[in-house]
């Protein structure tokens, strides 16, 4: 069972938290542990919500601890740092992501691949090397392993580059695990969202050919206009969807409710690969026959490691990565919520934590 | 104008057995095979290897077939004649044909020997050829195939049990390859113990694999283990037996084509683990989105294998001694042939002696 963290830590902590399954937010006084040998504090300055958080906080995986303090796209300034800790200074602009802890000795962890440790610990409803509740980045300040800080690069703004964390690392690490690299080759990105729009750009940087396929034709005109993609492709058009089929080499899925897999396996080209980042509650209907004919595959990604979640940040800050964000005070996070759940946000909230976050 | 009766359709006399209707029954059934053309290939078939795809076709069950349909994509025989232009093979060569006869060769999957990726790929019975003429399988006395789609058999394999390999062999063969279940010390699960599961668990033993057969009847654990050398056996029904081998598995094949819980297999995989599905249940599967993410785990499929790749599979298996575990018939077994193999009885291939009870 989870200590009770407030007793246990001595730096006072101030952030919001869902306190039950309606998920809504309200101040709440915490603790955090004292920065150890090996931690640096960071004080935060803007957190990302993602729709992980939306999940969290309103139990939908059936998951919740409440009180709940969600946010794991944190970009903040070191405040201080354990005597273990060469990476880092205080003054350094700083973020981390989903993943504050893993085991350090299991095959993945030797691999840089932390986030398939079988013991990661999340940034925030996880439990921590000692026991207590991990709580995120909706607050005033963290205090993290220094192996899973990393380095803001001077090129990034906070603000836009927080959505990074998360959405841009998952996005980005199954580019590369599944070969989309290669300058030329056609991909698909289904939805248009926070992990979506992020995708469009670095595929875009890695001098693919980029095809977003919406449900919403309102959001072509942005895709190809502002985001720089090719083609778009309106799912429900069962005209324009037929004549796409066979004519991509990836997809990317980033759409997190039930839907169908079947027309968009028509759209790979044999041999093709359709990897699905989102995580519905339900299973999917996986038709075998296509997989089997076009010797295509349906594959899964879960965020990326921190070598590569560094990777990223430089690889962004040198094309000039960033996500489309509105920023909001930490008292409009409910409202933010409610309009991230009809998906009604270009494409990502971020809090403004640095200048709304106020003692009461 | 009317179609010519298939006697007369081609020049060359064939003799074999087809399906007339969707029963699926097959009986005797004269036709003919066009002349050995410049890159032909003709040859006498000695044996053709009986897949549960014959059956599928000779009944209909993929919508497609048209009948008479002589099946059989197992073929083995010796060269009869070669066309002006063939350079591999001469008279007297044993030789084989698997599951294509044609593909159009320009587009990019045939430019990579890729033919059976190809969209307009011919397949060995039941297809239109480039000519227009109906494609007629190995079920008969002789064949006539492109030098392109014909496989060469070493000499040290025995014609009728290396039948099999030219659909099953490559059919398990090819993903294995492709999807990096091929290096030594990998653990592979094989899921189902029939004609293509117990060709599976010899490749991967040969490729240096510890090989787990996955089954829902356990009286095939002991052949599994003593004759076939898979390393060990867990019944699918067994939660308990299950509940052990989870996250230990590298790479499952599973050949089973009836509906079946993918659930429990990705389950078995390790992190970063495949799923390879070579069987093709009718129906969708369920597919759980959170094992594949947590996991970074895929579920892929395989479809036989290209000409290039199919001759690489005879050649290491004459290399390491493997052939399929068959049971030779008389052509007129045929039909009760099918009957066992709809309840599954039979270790685990029927050959046809064509050689010698197709006169």
């Amino acid at each position: 069972m989870a200590k009770s963290s407030e007793a246990q830590h001595p730096q006072k902590v101030f952030g919001w938290a869902a306190k039950d399954t309606s998920g809504i937010l309200s101040p709440f006084h915490f603790s955090r542990r004292e920065n150890g040998d090996e931690d640096v504090s960071i004080k935060i300055l803007y957190c990302g919500v993602c729709h992980s958080d939306l999940h969290s906080c309103r139990n939908e995986w059936g998951n919740a601890h409440y009180p709940l303090v969600p946010g794991h796209e944190i970009v903040g300034t070191v405040t201080k740092i354990g005597s273990n800790v060469k990476k880092f200074k205080v003054g350094d602009r700083v973020g981390v992501g989903v993943m504050v802890g893993s085991c350090k000795s299991c095959e993945y962890c030797k691999q840089d691949l932390e986030n398939y440790c079988p013991k990661h610990i999340l940034t925030y409803n996880s439990i921590d090397n000692d026991g207590t509740r991990t709580y995120g980045g909706y607050a005033d300040m963290i205090v993290v392993d220094q192996n899973f800080v990393v380095h803001f690069p001077d090129g990034l703004p906070s603000d836009a580059g927080a959505p990074l964390l998360c959405a841009g690392i998952t996005v980005y690490s199954p580019m590369k695990y599944y070969g989309m690299t290669e300058p030329g080759k056609h991909l698909g990105i289904v939805g248009l969202g926070g992990l979506g729009h992020v995708a469009v750009r670095i595929a875009k940087a890695f001098g693919l050919k980029v095809t977003v396929i919406s449900s919403s034709p309102r959001k072509e005109s942005e895709a190809i206009n502002r985001l720089g993609a090719d083609a778009f492709l309106v799912s429900n058009d069962a005209g324009k969807m037929k004549g796409a089929i066979g004519t991509m080499d990836f997809i990317i899925d980033t759409v997190s409710a039930v839907h169908a897999l079947a027309p968009l396996l028509s759209l790979l080209k044999a041999n093709g690969k359709l990897i699905t980042l989102g995580l519905p509650n339900k299973p999917l209907e996986l038709p075998i026959f296509p997989l089997v004919l076009g010797r295509k595959l349906v594959g899964g990604s879960d965020i990326g490691g921190m070598k590569e979640t560094q990777e990223m940040l430089d690889f962004c800050a040198k094309h000039n990565i960033t996500a489309d964000v509105e920023v909001i005070r930490m008292d409009e996070i409910n409202t933010a919520m409610d309009r991230l759940a009809k998906s009604d946000v270009k494409y990502r909230f971020v809090i403004d934590v640095g200048s709304s976050l106020s003692q009461l | 104008m009317v179609a010519k009766l298939p006697e007369k359709e081609h020049p060359k006399q064939s003799f074999g057995w087809a399906a007339r209707d969707q029963s699926g029954v097959l009986s005797p059934f004269k036709f003919s095979r066009r002349a050995t053309g410049e890159k032909d290939v003709s040859f006498k078939v000695l044996y053709c290897g009986m897949c549960h795809s014959d059956i599928h076709m000779v009944k209909n069950e993929w919508g497609s077939s048209t009948y008479p349909l002589v099946p059989g994509h197992e073929i083995v025989g010796v060269v009869t004649e070669v066309g002006s232009k063939v350079e591999k093979f001469k008279v007297g060569d044993k030789v084989g044909v698997g599951c294509m006869v044609g593909s159009c060769h320009s587009c990019d999957n045939c430019t990579n020997n890729l033919e059976n990726y190809c969209p307009q790929m011919i397949l060995t019975y039941g297809a239109k050829y480039y000519d227009g003429t109906t494609t007629y399988g190995g079920y008969s006395d002789n064949m006539v195939a492109d030098e392109h789609f014909i496989v060469r058999i070493p000499d040290n394999l025995p014609l009728d049990a290396t039948a099999p390999l030219l659909c099953a062999g490559i059919t398990v063969y090819s993903p294995l390859k492709y999807y990096g279940l091929d290096k030594p010390g990998l653990h592979v699960g094989v899921v189902g113990l029939g004609g293509l599961g117990h060709m599976a668990v010899k490749f991967a033993k040969a490729m240096g694999a510890k090989v787990t057969v996955i089954s829902t009847s356990p009286n095939k654990q002991q052949e599994a283990i003593e004759r076939l050398g898979a390393d060990s056996f867990l019944v699918s029904r067994d939660q308990d037996q299950m509940q052990v081998a989870m996250g230990t598995m590298d790479g499952i094949i599973d050949t089973v084509s009836a509906m079946h819980p993918l659930l429990p297999l990705l389950g078995l995989l390790k992190s970063h683990g495949k799923l390879i599905l070579v069987g093709a249940p009718e129906k969708p599967l369920e597919l759980p989105a959170f094992p594949l993410l947590m996991g970074r785990k895929m579920v892929g499929g395989s479809c036989i294998g290209g000409m290039k790749e199919t001759q690489e599979m005879v050649d290491f298996a004459a290399k390491h001694g493997i052939t399929s575990d068959i049971e030779v018939i008389p052509i007129d077994y045929v039909n009760t042939a099918i009957e066992r193999m709809l309840k599954a009885d039979v270790r685990y291939r029927f050959v046809i002696d064509i050689g010698n009870t197709i006169k």
